[in-house]
């Protein structure tokens, strides 16, 4: 059934892929199990002219057993799962990078998503800082850090090919990562309902290569910036020439 | 339980009293009603405690409202304790052994009578409070603090409202000599609301600062 | 002798627990209709988008929101609850201790007739100006807190006066399942020997009871952050949009066993009456959903793990959340052991209910995925979830209501239902609402995200629209299958074959009182000499052994 995921490009999908194949498996044959005993049943005990049915209680230990044992190894199949995937929630909502490649700020508003890039010199606040609306290009396998919030109520950043949800609450920022590995353009999403245009609050993420990215980031760059930019390393290597 | 009697043919269809652990129905009832308020009173306290300690300038904000209003309140919530408490006393409690029906009746009626006043007076003191405060500025406009106050004490006081008019009815049922076994029900809940107070009171009159 | 009643005072102010019972029951099939048309609209637009609607027209967006929100709190607050839990605890849990009516007739009626106003309050939210709210069941803020996100004004306030008013008639049951079941027992009948539905209905409303408080809080906040802009939930004025949603699941999860609880004993009572079988490891089901009630209060945050909460809070509830699965494997284990030995006879009754065992195990199951932190990162908000919680409500609401229904009918009424219309019912019924939920899973896991009106606006999904085709002509085939199920209904109240006291053979007390039970319900005070579930005793000639029977 986990075959019908969209084809995943972050790093840590593969990790959520593992995670959701294994724990289906295991559900899946559970559920089968108690299917096949249940029907099993059904058909053994339907009824028959002139029988009777047991007097079975399952009040004695004896009896209960075949019920709590299968439970028990329900229970160390259910500690099993939660110990096999704790991990991989660490690793994508607790352990955040510190040395990021990139940070985008991310701001949900009803129905757009706003995004905030620190431009040529990688920081915000300053003049070389540029928007897009709801579309996001990042490079390819970079370390991307978002810092998401939200303008009015609450949206959810919701990028499937990534794995990735998380919601953006107002008044609130909230950070969050992810790295792709694979060039192309995927769908952004808002997960979380609001208001009458939720349905339509979409995006779209585009993996370029190191070189496009960088292309495109100076394209994007203001006028006014570039010059000053180009103006302030013109005079850092006349200062240099001193 | 009555004897194996055909249908029952009240047709006003008052079931009889029951026990169980000698606790009679009405108790039980009331007791689970108020199972239910706790939680309503401990989730919004709750949620008070989580911002107060979020939010260490309440303090000061706390320091605005009418801390005398809150105290001379106390002391009247209190007191119409009591005065319940003298009402179950000799209505059903152990006062009333030696006293006829009309005495107990009659006892109890007025001392319903007086927590009533009592809880009046809570009421009309609340109001010359709120009038107070919100003329003084101090409406929700100016910080969640005011909105948590107006709403938790509101939220109270409507609760003592309702125990004034249960206990009306009470009064009146006295005044009939009837269904004095409700004059328990009334009292516990209005012990609950005292008792809602008493937790409301140094949270939102007295200027208590969280240590944070 | 006893004066003679109105038609008025018999059936509709009345304070008999049986007439609220039947009240309760017959006002959520009714809104049951209203939530299924309101399904039949939504699907209709996801299949075929922004095409018209024959019986209502072109859908718009932000009705779109309100049809997903009023069918969601409809089906929640107003068909599960007042049928499973309302219906039939109040219809069969003083029978079944044996007491005359509940311990307190008039607060019953009044319960009823608050559920009354609360439902009428409901559906006057769809004639106001703007229409119903659509900002989810759910209701979170700031969406719902201020109508200038949502552009409805009206339609939200009253959603939440209906909302209170509908707890309030919850609680005020409540109070009288508990009061009923603890003083009201006849003499002999022991807490050990009450059948399990008794147990169920009374821990769902023990649940209910602790749970609702803190969202009644919650939602009169609401109500002044939506009227008064107090800003409870507003950032901007210092409040947090994150508490209302720790308040609303708080009661939220719980709220899941309130219905679930009610729908398992009904489905024991049943099981064991058609297998002519005990009850597998009574006590053993008794204590584990007392252990699943006393978690259930511990696992909410895992409607949250996405939302903003510290996620490293998210890992106890993980771990709370599949742990609660456990009591819940016990109890389903032991029903389905409950067959082991059996004979079993395949009323409608018993296909109704051995369906909401094969159904909901699937609804059980997949909750794995949701509860594990890991995948719920995926799965939270899409199609996965509510495929999932569908498989579970679904044969939990319906499944079960149509078991106990066809069940009890002719204790209610004194008459059968037909079986061979009840048969088609159910073969159509179990089997289209598989095609309805089952393909919702696979779009949920290709990514389909929730309340979204038209999924073929999305790129990633664009090739998975047939997929909501298949669910949508599944729900026309659902919803027409109830045709003959409501025909039977009252063409068997009036005309079906006349029932005896004790139809099915069972043992438990209310199949001792007349078929239909009189006002007052048993002829002779019963006396409880047994548990409800010796079936097949050895050594005796009949293969039932009613609890008023002395050893």
């Amino acid at each position: 059934m986990m075959n019908w995921l969209p084809e995943n490009v972050s790093t840590y999908g593969t990790d959520m892929d593992a995670v959701m194949h294994s724990i289906w498996n295991i559900v899946f044959v559970w559920f089968l199990l108690a299917e096949a005993v249940l029907f099993y049943f059904l058909i053994r005990y339907r009824k028959k002219k002139g029988q009777r049915a047991k007097y079975k209680t399952g009040n004695s230990l004896k009896e209960m057993s075949w019920v709590l044992i299968p439970a028990a190894i329900v229970l160390m199949f259910d500690l099993g799962i939660d110990f096999y995937q704790n991990p991989v929630w660490k690793k994508v909502k607790i352990d955040i990078p510190q040395d990021p490649d990139l940070v985008v700020k991310i701001e949900g508003q009803q129905f757009v998503w706003n995004m905030t890039y620190p431009g040529l010199d990688n920081k915000f606040g300053t003049i070389d800082d540029f928007k897009t609306t709801s579309q996001l290009y990042v490079p390819i396998n970079k370390k991307v850090v978002f810092e998401l919030s939200s303008k009015d109520v609450i949206h959810s950043f919701w990028v499937p090919n990534l794995r990735l949800k998380q919601d953006a609450v107002p008044g609130r920022v909230i950070k969050g990562w992810f790295e792709a590995v694979k060039n192309g353009t995927y769908s952004i999403g808002c997960a979380e309902l609001c208001g009458s245009g939720h349905g339509m609050m979409r995006g779209q993420l585009h993996v370029l290569s190191d070189k496009e990215y960088q292309d495109w980031v100076y394209k994007k760059t203001p006028k006014k910036a570039k010059k000053a930019l180009e103006a302030a390393a013109d005079s850092q290597q006349e200062n240099s020439h001193e | 339980m009555s004897s194996s009697s055909i249908l029952n043919t009240n047709p006003t269809h008052e079931v009889e009293q029951t026990t169980c652990l000698n606790v009679p129905n009405h108790r039980w009832g009331m007791w689970w009603f108020l199972g239910g308020e706790v939680a309503v009173f401990g989730g919004i306290l709750a949620v008070f405690i989580l911002f107060r300690l979020r939010n260490p300038e309440w303090a000061q904000e706390a320091a605005h409202t009418l801390t005398w209003v809150g105290s001379v309140n106390t002391v009247i919530l209190l007191t119409s304790s009591l005065t319940m408490i003298l009402a179950h006393h000799f209505v059903t409690g152990g006062g009333a052994q030696g006293l006829t029906l009309e005495q107990r009746a009659s006892k109890g009626a007025l001392f319903i009578l007086l927590t009533n006043l009592l809880g009046i007076s809570f009421v009309s003191l609340k109001i010359y409070g709120y009038t107070h405060e919100w003329h003084a500025g101090y409406t929700p406009e100016r910080s969640l603090f005011w909105g948590f106050y107006y709403f938790m004490t509101g939220l109270h006081a409507l609760h003592l409202i309702a125990g004034l008019v249960a206990n009306s009815v009470v009064w009146v049922n006295l005044m009939k000599k009837r269904n004095l076994q409700r004059v328990e029900s009334v009292g516990i809940y209005w012990h609950f609301v005292d008792l809602v107070w008493i937790y409301l009171f140094p949270l939102l009159y007295l200027e208590v600062s969280s240590g944070g | 002798m006893s004066k003679k009643q109105s038609f008025l005072t018999k059936y509709i102010f009345s304070q008999d627990h049986k007439v609220v019972g039947v009240q309760y029951m017959i006002l959520g099939l009714l809104m049951a209709l209203v939530g299924g048309y309101l399904a039949y609209v939504f699907r209709y637009q996801l299949a075929y988008p922004n095409q018209s609607i024959p019986g209502y027209g072109v859908l718009e967006a932000d009705k779109y929101n309100s049809a997903v929100t009023m069918h969601g709190t409809i089906m929640v607050f107003w068909v599960a609850m007042p049928i499973l839990l309302s219906g039939f605890g109040n219809y069969l849990l003083p029978l079944m201790v044996g007491a005359k009516d509940m311990a307190f007739p008039k607060l019953n009626m009044l319960s009823f007739w608050v559920f009354f106003v609360s439902a009428l309050t409901l559906i006057s939210s769809f004639f106001v100006p703007e229409g119903a709210v659509g900002g989810g069941w759910t209701t979170y803020p700031p969406l719902m807190a201020n109508p200038g996100f949502t552009g409805v004004g009206w339609g939200a306030p009253l959603w939440i006066l209906a909302v209170a008013l509908e707890f309030a008639s919850m609680l005020m049951s409540g109070i009288n399942f508990l009061t009923t079941t603890i003083t009201m027992r006849a003499k002999g009948m022991t807490f050990f020997r009450m059948p399990l539905f008794v147990w169920m209905a009374n821990v769902a409303s023990l649940i209910f009871m602790f749970s609702v408080g803190p969202l009644i809080a919650g939602a009169l906040m609401l109500l002044a952050d939506q009227l008064f802009a107090v800003g409870f939930f507003l950032p901007e004025k210092g409040g947090d949009p994150l508490l209302f949603q720790h308040l609303f699941w708080f009661f939220g999860h719980p709220e899941v066993y309130v219905l679930l609880l009610p729908a398992l004993g009904i489905v024991a009572e049943i099981i064991t009456v058609f297998s002519r079988k005990s009850i597998f490891g009574y006590k053993m089901i008794i204590y584990s959903v007392l252990v699943a009630g006393v978690l259930s209060f511990l696992v909410w945050a895992h409607h949250q793990f996405v939302s903003g909460i510290d996620p490293r809070i998210a890992a106890p509830f993980g771990l709370t959340t599949i742990l609660i699965s456990v009591p819940f494997a016990i109890t389903m284990f032991a029903y389905i052991a409950s067959l082991w030995g059996g004979q079993v006879r395949f009323s409608t009754a018993m296909l109704f209910a051995i369906s909401m065992i094969v159904e909901f195990l699937l609804g059980g199951v997949t909750g794995i995925l949701n509860g594990a932190t890991a995948s719920d990162i995926y799965m939270h908000d899409t199609y996965f979830v509510v495929a999932h919680f569908h498989y579970t409500l679904f044969p939990i609401v319906f499944l079960t209501s149509f078991a106990g229904i066809y069940f009890w009918f002719p204790k209610i009424f004194g008459r059968f239902m037909n079986e061979t219309w009840g048969k088609i019912h159910f073969w159509i019924t179990a089997i289209s609402a598989n095609f309805v939920f089952l393909p919702l899973f696979f779009v949920g896991i290709a990514g389909n995200h929730r309340r979204i009106y038209d999924p073929s606006l999305f790129e990633h999904l664009k090739d998975f629209q047939y997929l909501h085709v298949i669910s949508t002509i599944g729900l026309f085939v659902l919803i027409g299958a109830q045709v003959p199920f409501i025909l039977n209904f009252f063409i068997s109240m009036f005309k079906g074959k006349k029932a005896t006291e004790n139809p099915w053979e069972a043992n438990t007390l209310e199949w001792q009182a007349p078929s239909p039970p009189g006002h007052g319900n048993f002829i002779t005070d019963p006396v409880v000499h047994r548990w409800p579930y010796d079936y097949s005793l050895e050594n005796t000639e009949k293969d039932w052994c009613p609890q008023t029977e002395a050893i």
